[in-house]
């Protein structure tokens, strides 16, 4: 080992403290890339494994009653590799102690063989026996959530009929991964269930033998999947069929699609974020750092070392710790990226895991730090080697403070030398404390822009649950049923408002792009559950015309004036041309609203209903729940409490848990940064501060000096950095925004405080570990070196 | 009689422990008489910066006692420390330790701001004769006249003593003399005792007093009867 290298390695370990400092600002840059692209590649990755492995269809085709010999032509459509046809109903489980029953989806096997496509895993217990119609297998998740075991009883309503069942098994199908009840946007686990029993069983419930209700479809490679859409179309057409749909408008996978996407597009947009300001600091530092040791690097080419022995030496100091942080970045990436995946795996119920990391991750992440690393080394080298020997290892001048004299005179009459020396430093270097000063407003704005996030949530839930929807209790009814049912729930006693609403599924389509969904009419003068514009201004829904959510016109790249097509996929199905009028604020879903006499008028269905939004009285809630119970029409009851409590389980559990995490990245950054600015203004006034403990200030004046000026530097920082964070929030918003719910850009003073707060609490905790190192500063060691 | 400003009692200072410990001072017995100019002589590492560090309240002794006047520093916590530098002590430093931020007449300002009983800075500039620089910056000012501020700023608090660690080392003969001049100056107008440590030994002609050190040690203590003024010093 050459003198030189050992050289690095004392100098590392004399510098341990500020080394590890910048290695850690850059391993959290690095670590947040690798964690997050590998988090998406393996929940990418698991579902696909998962897809396959349980076959789940390509195609999904629902029909009202189609005989099982047309199961051939289906199989004989061109591109079509397998076709399953299955019986599946609704249904209400009657839980004990239950306010209210819960809604569930009764889904067919075969019988007698395993299913050709959409298998089950099952995870506890065994499989259904075909010739027992009362043995089924319950949907995990909902078991779980539910308190239910295999040998457990239960009793379900199916098609008017109630049943008793035996659960002898527990499954997992990567078709309920999300599993949300009919009408309902928010996927529960507690509100919503599915029932696996045998086909013939199942047939005997609904009056389906002989038939099928639903075809599942599997495609083979390279076929045309809208040409098989419209062939299983014109062949179910006449048996009823609603309209085969793609796997990628499938209600489960649509909603896993959508978190994973929102996990890609953070994943694309935040990282780079924080590495380039990991980055930036990086620069700075080296910068500062190479600045200080001029005198060494004077000394060894007084030795005869040349420009390039001397620059190779101090690059390896760079890069040991520009690649040591990217290393342990990488390795702090894979671990978060395993938890994180493994977090993830049980969130979306996947029954295994691939993990799997991305390599360019690590590529660009390395590459990223020893670009800037290298950059900040050089520039300083450059001025370094334009020294001769001599003159880097003389003493140096002091350094030159006379242009600063002149200005602020006026100031010298209010301030003490020791703010005066605080001013003058700040003033005589701007480019220096202008690169702090940056440095503390990115971690300002990284802070800042994740809190603006956190109430974006906040916003999210309180607009859709408490501005939106002011209802108590939505009930959904079994089918579009007379008006006289609205009578009917506004007589009951306890039920303070009753408003009808009507769901109509459709494929809206402009242009090319479509969205299918569901068009919801309201009421006139609807005020249980309103369409509202940005400024919460009432949308009044009139004769003509569709209001559309930011989200679904953004979808449709539509705007109010243009004409949408609207293909309903219930009763007669028509296909409407409607104008849209007006553009709603709605964070949660992709909702369409028009006048619910409008719509029934389209549908020529006058008086039609599918559900109500209901106030109530909370003291008479049960007697309600129980007498909504025993109306015929009624198939589900939600509360709007469940419903909000499903969904701040979504948000803090599923792709917006992630927010946490960079909050928690944002604000190891942010600290990393103001302790750098702390740590390297102190390694260059070290003698400074010496010189005024021997001359007889106290540590608490002396530390002011320094401290001073990290102050000034930090409070300039802070309106800079806000408004960086303003601009930063909506990226950072758009990557966490998805279909199902928006999240704001809440503009809120008290989130730009509480980062301020963040920053001001890194810059005193900072100021507290250096003010430390001052006190305990060697005085006489300090005085002899000479800076 | 005059009165001892200094008196240490088996002062010892050890560096490092074990095999790799440095005595630097072996158990110093001295008194240093009030009002003197004394010159510590010796070749580097005897031990005589490492006295004037621990006299100077910058460093504490290992073991042994060191008295300002009646008062034992070994006994004082840093703040009574940093209370007796503020009072009682200026220091002078080969390498002037100015702040680049300030100028002269506020690096002077800087320690008046916060003494008891401070002369005027413009008086205390005008002993070392920099009347006509006192709004220059160090950066525009020459060695010597960096180390007249120095001086200045460590006199402007009327110190009862002053202590110049190898004040003339970084400097010429002409502007070293002129330095030493300032030093005798102050000692006989303001009257406060001088320390200057120094391994040159000609400047030990305008001391009162010339203490050498050797290995930790004082090895002998001789008294000038006559002193030559910094002008007659051989350089």
């Amino acid at each position: 080992m050459s003198p030189l290298d050992h050289k690095l390695l004392r100098d590392l370990w004399r510098m341990k403290g500020q080394a590890i400092a910048i290695g850690i600002v850059i391993a959290v840059g690095v670590a947040m890339l690798v964690m997050m692209s590998g988090l998406v590649t393996s929940l990418n990755e698991t579902r696909a494994a998962y897809y396959e492995r349980y076959r789940l269809a390509d195609v999904f085709a629902p029909v009202t009653r189609a005989p099982d010999r047309l199961v051939q032509r289906l199989a004989a459509i061109e591109g079509v590799s397998a076709v399953e046809p299955r019986v599946i109903g609704g249904a209400l489980i009657d839980l004990e102690g239950a306010d209210v029953p819960v809604q569930a989806q009764a889904v067919s096997l075969p019988d007698l063989r395993t299913p050709r496509l959409n298998d089950v895993f099952l995870s506890d217990g065994r499989m259904i026996d075909s010739d027992r119609t009362d043995e089924i297998l319950l949907l995990q998740s909902f078991a779980n959530a539910q308190g239910l075991r295999p040998g457990d009883r239960i009793s379900a309503t199916m098609n008017g009929a109630r049943r008793s069942f035996r659960i002898v098994g527990l499954a997992q199908s990567p078709e309920f991964l999300y599993t949300t009840a009919p009408g309902e946007i928010i996927p529960d686990d507690a509100r919503f269930g599915v029932i696996w029993m045998s086909r013939s069983a199942l047939a005997a419930a609904y009056d389906m033998e002989g038939a099928f209700n639903e075809a599942l479809l599997s495609l083979s490679r390279g076929a045309n999947e809208d040409a098989v859409l419209d062939a299983v179309d014109r062949i179910l057409d006449a048996y009823g069929g609603t309209g085969a749909y793609p796997l990628a408008d499938q209600i489960s996978n649509r909603f896993l699609s959508q978190e994973i996407i929102g996990l890609e597009a953070s994943a694309v947009g935040v990282p780079p974020i924080f590495l380039a300001v990991a980055a930036f600091l990086l620069y700075i530092v080296i910068n500062r750092m190479v600045q200080s040791e001029r005198e060494e690097i004077g000394l060894m080419k007084a030795f005869g070392y040349t420009n390039s022995e001397v620059g190779a030496h101090y690059f390896k100091l760079v890069m040991a710790i520009a690649i040591g942080g990217a290393l342990a970045g990488c390795l702090l990436g894979i671990a978060g990226g395993r938890a994180l995946t493994q977090f993830y795996t049980d969130y979306f119920k996947f029954p295994f895991l691939v993990f799997q990391l991305d390599p360019a991750s690590f590529v660009s992440g390395v590459s990223v730090s020893i670009l800037s690393a290298s950059v900040g080394g050089l520039m300083v080298l450059r001025s370094v080697f334009a020294l001769t020997p001599a003159t880097a290892m003389r003493a140096p001048a002091p350094a030159d403070y006379s242009r600063t004299g002149k200005m602020g005179r006026w100031l010298n009459a209010w301030l003490d030398q020791p703010s005066r020396m605080v001013l003058r430093r700040i003033t005589r270097q701007p480019g220096r404390m202008a690169g702090a000063m940056i440095g503390i407003a990115c971690g300002m704005a990284l802070s800042a822009s994740m809190i603006t996030i956190y109430a974006g949530f906040d916003r999210t839930v309180d607009l859709t649950f408490n501005v939106i929807d002011r209802s108590d209790v939505t009930v959904s009814f079994t089918h579009a049923a007379s008006e006289s049912t609205i009578f009917e729930l506004r007589r009951m006693p306890g039920v303070t408002l009753v408003e009808p609403v009507r769901h109509v599924p459709a494929v809206l389509r402009n242009g090319l792009n479509t969205y299918r969904g569901v068009v919801t009419g309201l009421s006139a003068q609807a005020r249980l559950f309103r369409a509202l514009d940005s400024d919460l201004a009432e949308i009044p829904l009139g004769e003509r015309g569709i209001v559309l959510s930011t989200a679904l016109a953004d979808i449709l790249d539509i705007r109010p004036g243009e004409m949408l097509t609207v293909e309903v996929r219930e009763g007669r199905q028509p296909d409407l041309q409607i104008p849209v009028t007006a553009v709603a604020e709605s964070l949660l879903g992709s909702p369409a609203y028009m006048n619910l006499d409008a719509l029934n008028r389209a549908l020529r269905e006058p008086g039609r209903v599918s559900g109500a939004y209901l106030s109530i009285d909370q003291a008479r809630a049960r007697e309600i729940y129980r007498e909504l119970q025993n109306m015929p029409t009624v198939a589900g009851v939600s509360l709007k409490s469940d419903a909000e409590a499903a969904f701040l389980t979504l948000m803090n559990t599923g792709a917006g848990a992630i927010r946490y995490v960079m909050g928690a990245i944002a604000f190891v950054i942010t600290f990393g940064i103001v302790y750098n600015a702390a740590r390297i203004a102190y390694a260059e006034r070290i003698r400074d501060l010496a010189s005024l403990r021997v001359i007889g200030f106290t540590k608490a004046e002396t530390a002011f000096v320094l401290l001073g000026e990290l102050a000034v530097v930090t409070l300039l920082a802070l309106p800079f950095g806000g408004a960086l964070g303003y601009y930063l929030s909506f990226g950072i918003a758009a990557g966490f925004s998805n279909e199902l719910y928006q999240i704001p850009v809440v503009f809120d003073l008290a989130s730009y405080g509480f980062a301020g707060m963040v920053v001001i609490g890194a810059a005193i905790a900072s100021g507290w570990l250096v003010k430390r190192d001052i006190d305990r500063a060697d005085l006489v060691l300090a005085l002899k070196t000479r800076e | 009689m005059k009165k001892n400003i200094f008196s240490t009692k088996g002062l010892t200072k050890v560096y490092g422990e074990g095999h790799s410990a440095v005595h630097a001072l072996r158990g110093v017995d001295l008194d240093i008489p009030e009002g003197e100019i004394v010159v510590l002589l010796g070749p580097s590492g005897s031990g005589k910066s490492t006295l004037l560090n621990i006299i100077g309240g910058l460093d504490r002794a290992t073991d042994g006692d060191a008295f300002f006047q009646d008062r034992n520093l070994s006994d004082m916590t840093d703040r009574e420390l940093t209370r007796y530098r503020r009072d009682h002590v200026g220091f002078v430093f080969q390498f002037y330790n100015l702040m680049p931020s300030l100028t002269a007449h506020e690096n002077v300002e800087l320690v008046t701001e916060i003494a008891r009983d401070p002369m005027d800075p413009g008086d205390a500039l005008n002993i070392v004769g920099l009347r006509d620089r006192v709004d220059h910056f160090p950066a525009q000012l020459s060695g010597g006249e960096q180390q007249r501020v120095a001086i200045a700023r460590a006199v402007a608090k009327n110190p009862t003593v002053l202590f110049c660690d190898e004040p003339t080392g970084a400097l010429d003969s002409t502007t070293g003399r002129s330095v030493l001049k300032v030093l005798r100056d102050v000692n006989e107008k303001l009257g406060a005792t001088v320390l200057i440590v120094t391994h040159a030994a000609s400047q030990a002609a305008m001391a009162d007093r010339v203490i050498h050190f050797a290995d930790g040690s004082v090895r002998e203590i001789v008294v000038n009867e006559t002193k030559l003024t910094p002008e007659e010093i051989d350089w």
